[in-house]
């Protein structure tokens, strides 16, 4: 495998924000490689910075291993899905499509037949005469994807493409989407916030906060074994337990393990008589709210110490007592512990 | 909160809102009738009577209007040479000063639209307005003094060394004459100065309406920056430019104060209409001259609607 994208100590401030901070990475070719974060957390940024919209004010960005960080976007092979799809609103959907071999003076029967084809793959051919306005926000989506990949890049940069899609197409397209990658083999760059996606079509993620990445993983190593308080909650929503109560949850055990996160499938609820057993963490508190969520209920619960706890119990009858001001333990076991790394170390910037 | 805003407003007032709300014919028909009796009566309506002028004619030797429907009138001006003179020079002066702001406002505009920072950009719309709060008359005049034989312009051209060049031009036949006051290169001048904020105004609001992100893309896609310009930034500023310059055109087609105030002796189709149904008395001849900037401008529209410059709109 060959790196495709790589940053070294990439730094990018607007005025005095630091939009993207120091950030280290390698995308592997042919990679599904998803930046995730919250909003204002520098994805856009970078994708940006590979595009080659924005120079960096410090450190090096390769494609391919060579620096490009001194090329304008139309020397670099790599093309962008807008967050916005950025359609050419006087051209018709195939003029759209052609435009990138236009540009580079392809023959107009060329033209024609190349971006016939690109909106077949997309299944809009039925399109190619109309305006951009007269389509519907997925089919603007799937123009989009046409005509960034025209120019068969090696690198496809897409910022949120989901994001204005309601649920069903954004299930189909997260679908569609995976299987072009594979078939096409083409680099996928995704921007995203939405942790769900991130975790179902990449390969790989890089967790954005604050413009640094705070970890970069698979989704499962993510998902099972996040380093910050920060991950652990971002993605799947973990409960995080530090301070005094980790303290004495972890019973003197592991104390270089100041804090730790447990998902909420992962905790036991169960009545307070409950005698424990030696492998398991417990606590008790008092139900405060129930959200219904079909398959399984999330409960909240507040320790008597303070701290609020998520925990999900499967839907069952036997769990139907269980309803606000119930009191109620919480056991999980010691395997389902995730520790983490101190938090200071992100918040000293 | 229900009863303080009653208590607010008188009964008969809520009565009537409440009236007008849920009858949204009567209320549009309200608030449409004081344009609709300034747009049909006084501004059409007049427009009409003098149109309808244009159809008569005037009797040779009694000079009195025959008020018999008549197109001997509209005969009249496009079939005398001294006519189709006044009207070809006046509608090349129309193409030539909507050519250049055209040509001078682009890059003004995208420079405002594009990279200009926000308190650039205010100082640009103060500095392009500004000549606009100023009297019209003053400002012609104004330029007449500049232009003039021993004006300002040839003064500063002779102290750089550019006097030649200067007297070479006013040589040229055609543009030229014996000062800039009295040539049409300088009547051109003052037309461009004149109509300029009115081409550069509504083609930033156009570029300032293409999100960046078009550009982007288009970069993205492979396309220099001349190949932006020419593929996505023209087309986009193309009903900016279509707007500026009904304006430039018909301003210019109708004045009659900047060719008779800076510029050569050949008349202009305004300083025809204002001569006839003044000193000349020939309001039907008048009334003709007075449809010719109309018919220009339809065939300009429909010239630039076939081109397609109101498909963006
Ligand atoms: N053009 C810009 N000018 C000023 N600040 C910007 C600009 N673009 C982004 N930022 C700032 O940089 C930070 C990261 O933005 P962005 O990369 O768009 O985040 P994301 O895509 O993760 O939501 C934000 O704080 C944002 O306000
Ligand atoms: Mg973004």
């Amino acid at each position: 495998m060959t790196t495709a994208i790589e940053f070294r100590d990439v730094t990018k401030c607007y005025g005095n924000v630091r939009a993207v901070d120091g950030v280290r990475l390698q995308i592997e070719a042919g990679e599904f490689f998803a930046m995730l974060g919250p909003s204002g957390s520098g994805k856009t940024t970078c994708l940006r910075l590979i595009a080659g919209f924005e120079a960096p004010d410090s450190g090096q960005i390769l494609l391919d291993d060579n620096a490009v960080t001194a090329l304008p976007p139309y020397e670099r092979d790599v093309n962008t899905v807008f967050q916005d799809y950025a359609l050419f609103p006087h051209m018709t959907v195939l003029e759209n499509v052609a435009y990138g071999l236009r540009v580079r003076k392809v023959s107009r029967a060329e033209q024609q037949r190349r971006a016939l084809e690109m909106l077949a793959l997309v299944k809009l051919d039925a399109m190619a005469p109309r305006r951009p306005h007269q389509l519907s926000g997925g089919q603007r989506q799937r123009v989009s994807l046409a005509r960034a990949l025209i120019n068969q890049p090696r690198v496809l940069l897409l910022d949120e493409p989901l994001g204005a899609l309601d649920l069903k197409l954004r299930e189909e397209m997260q679908i569609e989407l995976k299987n072009l990658q594979r078939r096409l083999g083409i680099t996928f760059v995704f921007v995203t916030h939405d942790q769900g996606e991130a975790l179902s079509m990449a390969d790989r993620i890089a967790v954005f906060d604050r413009g640094r990445i705070e970890q970069l993983d698979t989704p499962r190593g993510l998902y099972t074994r996040p380093n910050t308080a920060f991950v652990a909650k971002f993605v799947g929503g973990a409960n995080v337990i530090e301070g005094a109560l980790a303290q004495r949850l972890a019973g003197g055990a592991s104390h270089d393990a100041p804090a730790f996160a447990v998902r909420a499938e992962n905790i036991l609820l169960g009545d307070v008589r409950n005698s424990a057993a030696t492998d398991v963490m417990r606590c008790e508190g008092t139900i405060v709210d129930v959200q219904y969520h079909g398959a399984a209920s999330r409960y909240q619960v507040r320790l008597s110490s303070g701290e609020l706890l998520t925990a999900a119990a499967p839907d069952s009858i036997h769990q139907a007592h269980w309803r606000v001001d119930s009191a109620v333990s919480l056991s999980w076991s010691r395997d389902a512990v995730m520790p983490l790394q101190a938090a200071a170390a992100s918040n000293s910037t | 909160m229900s009863a303080t805003a009653a208590a607010a407003h008188p009964a008969w007032l809520r009565r009537a809102s409440t009236f007008l709300y849920c009858r949204p014919t009567f209320y549009v028909l309200l608030l449409l009738i004081p344009p609709l009796l300034w747009l049909g009566t006084v501004y059409i309506g007049s427009l009409f009577a003098l149109l309808a002028n244009s159809f008569y004619a005037i009797d040779e030797f009694t000079a009195r209007i025959v008020y018999e429907p008549t197109l001997a009138t509209f005969r009249q001006v496009i079939t005398q040479p001294a006519h189709l003179d006044i009207i070809q020079r006046t509608l090349l002066m129309a193409v030539a000063v909507t050519i250049a702001c055209a040509g001078i406002a682009l890059p003004i505009a995208i420079y405002m639209a594009r990279y200009a920072s926000s308190r650039m950009k205010a100082l640009f719309y103060v500095g392009i307005t500004l000549p606009m709060w100023m009297s019209y008359l003053v400002k012609v005049y104004a330029w007449r003094l500049i232009l003039a034989k021993q004006g300002i312009l040839s003064w500063l051209l002779e102290s750089i060394g550019f006097d030649r060049v200067l007297d070479a031009v006013l040589q040229l036949p055609g543009v030229g004459g014996p000062s800039l006051a009295s040539s049409y290169l300088g009547m051109f001048v003052v037309f461009v100065y004149m109509w300029l904020p009115y081409m550069i105004l509504p083609l930033a609001a156009a570029l300032e309406r293409v999100p960046e992100s078009l550009l982007q893309a288009s970069a993205d896609l492979g396309a220099r920056p001349r190949q932006t310009f020419w593929h996505v930034t023209l087309p986009l500023a193309v009903p900016g430019l279509a707007a500026g310059s009904i304006f430039t055109f018909s301003l210019t087609l109708g004045d009659y104060i900047i060719p008779s105030v800076v510029g050569a002796p050949g008349y202009f189709i305004g300083m025809m209409v204002y001569q006839q149904q003044g000193t000349a008395g020939n309001l039907p001849l008048a009334a003709a001259f007075s449809v010719v900037p109309i018919v220009l401008i339809m065939i300009y529209l429909s010239l630039a609607k076939r081109a397609g410059a109101f498909d963006a709109l």
